[in-house]
């Protein structure tokens, strides 16, 4: 009834191969810009503080939605397991103090895009191990990069300038005139930055997956052996897959601890955090862009309104909300992987077909 | 040129300079080994008999040993606490195999695996709620350990054995031993292979898998107690023995999956490996080492013999 793809006739090949190809979708896509470009910035979200919404919400949302993209392309199109990411993001943030500090006149676009390059060899390097192992074996080689690297952010003082907090913070950098970064940027300028970039790494991401390289991937993570006979490379695959997921990954890293967190220590980079980027994933559907948003969307956004709830509501304290969002955390995985393995992405799914066919029920 | 003689030479001339230092650090990386591999032991257990690669293995024994303390620091005779941890890690197998397990069975191993670690996020977020996440003492004297340590001078200088340490060894050994005749020559040892054999086959001669998924999580809980006593008499109890805990991850790739005697290996090789390496090589390099250097044996094993050391060469090879 709502959403039909009745009498929406295509004439050209090229319709077809659309990212949107029915109108309904166009006006969802259409309604969603003008409100991320336009009502939330200017407004806020419903309810809640301006700069709550802002900090709190939407730019940590977008920035893990990227992470989420980037561990997505390796766990649920190329089927590689990796506990490594938050050292990935460590990698691209560190690499982008490193790059903004050495060349102070640097643009931050570029900045950016260099630090997901070297988060990218980073990544490849350790994904080696995947050319001859896989599953469980995989994922220890993981951990020791989560490791190691965590170690590295301490230990090797030249990544944080020697300074005696150890913590890497953003200075005050301009683009354009314009203040982008450090304690005097506006959240707004910040909030457009992180928009545009999630937008253009996932126009990027859907029409990799898409073509020769994301089919290449796809087919080694369905079956390695019968990939390799068609005549896919998997050394060329796997380790295409590690460098651009620890490309989206190093990019996202930055982007947290610039554009949001705007300081940062060793510990924003830990185990827990690869955990939580992989509940995202779960949450939201391997192998699903769209998963990916709804995941990182619904993982950050579930347990800060608890939290913000529990506070104001029942008066509970910080500390059983922080517990008991913990718990929520972990809960929510084992029901999702109960009752639906393929995450939210697959209950939108459903939904889309229900409203295809409402209000008959086939 | 310098590097190379700090890298290869100097550290081996030390070790002979002062054998006493040596031998402290062989015996400290020994005790630290059987105590991985004891750890490694639960993740071998849970794997051969359900094929769940069981993440929630370090938190559980964090959450043994916050128990122990919590409830000794109630007023609660310390042997009383042992038996109600027991108590309270057999409802923990008994509440996993019916909420979690039983509903996923016949899933892949990713699923089943990525459920662990959602429980390993539950049992986080209410070990902090109920018992509190500070950092506090084992009670491993009051449980009758000996604690102190004796002298035992040796190659001109002095070793030192903590008490606690012999007895960690000794228990730990015990205990490896314990399981693996559990393992190997009882009824329900054998229930426990067919099921990690085959499923089906195994419910078909009348073997419960219920009930072999309870005693496996049991028994687990049982080693992440003894586990827990021990590391968190070595260091403090609280959450940052889930590091430690993990450190079983790499033992079991040195030793294979499967196999028990090659999660003693793997233990002794990853304990004596990062204690020695610390202590000669760490400064070089800025010290704690120890955090990340067993995952690197970890990863030269599995570039050099994927299976392990014990393991069955089931490993499939991309």
């Amino acid at each position: 009834m709502f959403y039909k793809e009745t009498g929406q006739f295509k004439s050209k090949y090229k319709e077809e191969l659309a990212a949107f190809p029915l109108f309904e979708d166009k006006i969802g896509i259409g309604i969603l810009g003008v409100l991320t470009f336009l009502v939330i910035p200017l407004f806020g979200l419903p309810g809640l503080n301006y700069e709550f919404a802002m900090g709190a919400i939407m730019i940590p949302c977008m920035i893990f939605i990227i992470m989420t993209l980037g561990l997505n392309i390796l766990l649920g199109f190329a089927g590689q397991i990796s506990l490594g990411t938050g050292a990935f993001s460590g990698v691209g943030a560190y690499a982008f103090y490193k790059f903004i500090t050495i060349f102070p006149d640097i643009n931050i676009i570029i900045a950016l895009v260099l630090s997901g390059l070297v988060s990218a060899v980073v990544g490849v390097i350790f994904g080696l191990p995947s050319l001859r192992i896989k599953g469980f074996y995989l994922m220890v080689a993981t951990l020791a990069a989560q490791f190691f690297l965590t170690w590295a952010f301490i230990r090797v003082a030249w990544l944080y300038n020697y300074n005696a907090s150890g913590a890497i913070e953003g200075p005050n950098k301009e683009m354009f005139g314009i203040i982008m970064i450090g304690p005097q940027s506006s959240g707004m300028t910040r909030y457009y930055f992180v928009l545009v970039t999630l937008i253009v790494l996932t126009w990027l991401a859907s029409n990799v997956i898409r073509g020769r390289i994301g089919r290449s991937w796809m087919m080694i993570r369905d079956m390695d052996i019968a990939a390799e006979l068609i005549g896919i490379r998997p050394l060329v695959a796997k380790l295409s897959a590690f460098a651009f997921s620890s490309f989206y990954i190093g990019i996202a890293g930055a982007l947290m601890v610039f554009f949001w967190l705007g300081a940062a220590e060793a510990e924003s980079f830990d185990i827990n955090h690869s955990f939580l980027y992989l509940f995202m994933v779960i949450i939201g559907g391997l192998g699903s862009i769209t998963g990916s948003y709804m995941g990182a969307i619904f993982v950050w956004v579930v347990p800060v309104l608890i939290k913000e709830i529990g506070k104001s509501a029942f008066g509970f304290d910080a500390f059983v909300m922080e517990n008991f969002s913990t718990i929520l955390l972990g809960a929510m995985i084992i029901i999702i992987l109960i009752l639906e393995p393929h995450g939210l992405a697959r209950l939108w799914q459903i939904t889309k077909q229900k409203l295809r066919l409402w209000p008959f029920p086939y | 040129m310098e590097i190379l003689h700090m890298i290869f030479i100097a550290p081996f001339l030390d070790m002979a300079a002062l054998p006493d230092l040596f031998f402290q650090g062989l015996w400290d990386g020994f005790v630290g080994g059987t105590l991985y591999a004891l750890l490694a032991l639960g993740f071998v257990l849970i794997f051969k008999a359900s094929g769940v690669f069981n993440f929630s293995q370090p938190i559980l024994m964090v959450l043994a040993a916050l128990a122990l303390v919590s409830f000794y620091e109630m007023g609660i005779n310390p042997w009383i606490s042992v038996a109600l941890v027991l108590v309270m890690m057999y409802v923990l197998a008994f509440g996993v195999e019916r909420l979690i397990l039983r509903n996923l069975v016949n899933q892949d191993g990713n699923i089943l695996f990525m459920s662990t670690i959602g429980l390993t996020f539950v049992i986080i977020g209410s070990a902090q709620w109920i018992f509190g996440g500070v950092p506090s003492s084992m009670i491993h004297a009051e449980l009758g350990f000996p604690v102190g340590s004796s002298e035992m001078p040796m190659f001109g200088g002095a070793v030192y054995f903590e008490h606690i340490d012999i007895s960690a060894a000794v228990l730990a050994s015990i205990l490896i031993g314990i399981l693996a005749i559990f393992f190997s020559k009882t009824k329900i040892g054998r229930g426990l292979r067919a099921v990690a054999d085959d499923h089906q086959a195994a419910l078909s001669v009348g073997i419960s898998l219920n009930q072999i998924w309870v005693i496996v999580w049991f028994v687990a809980g049982i080693v992440a107690l003894v586990g827990g006593i021990f590391w968190g008499a070595r260091s403090d109890v609280s959450f940052a023995l889930q590091i430690i805990g993990l450190k079983a991850l790499p033992v079991l790739i040195i030793g294979g999956f499967t196999s028990v005697p090659g999660a003693i290996c793997g233990g002794l090789i990853i304990g004596l490996g990062e204690k020695i390496f610390e202590i000669y090589w760490g400064p070089m390099m800025g010290g704690s080492v120890e955090g990340w250097f067993a995952y690197v044996i970890a990863l030269v094993f599995l570039l050099f013999k994927p299976q392990g050391l014990f393991g069955e060469k089931i490993i499939e090879r991309v």
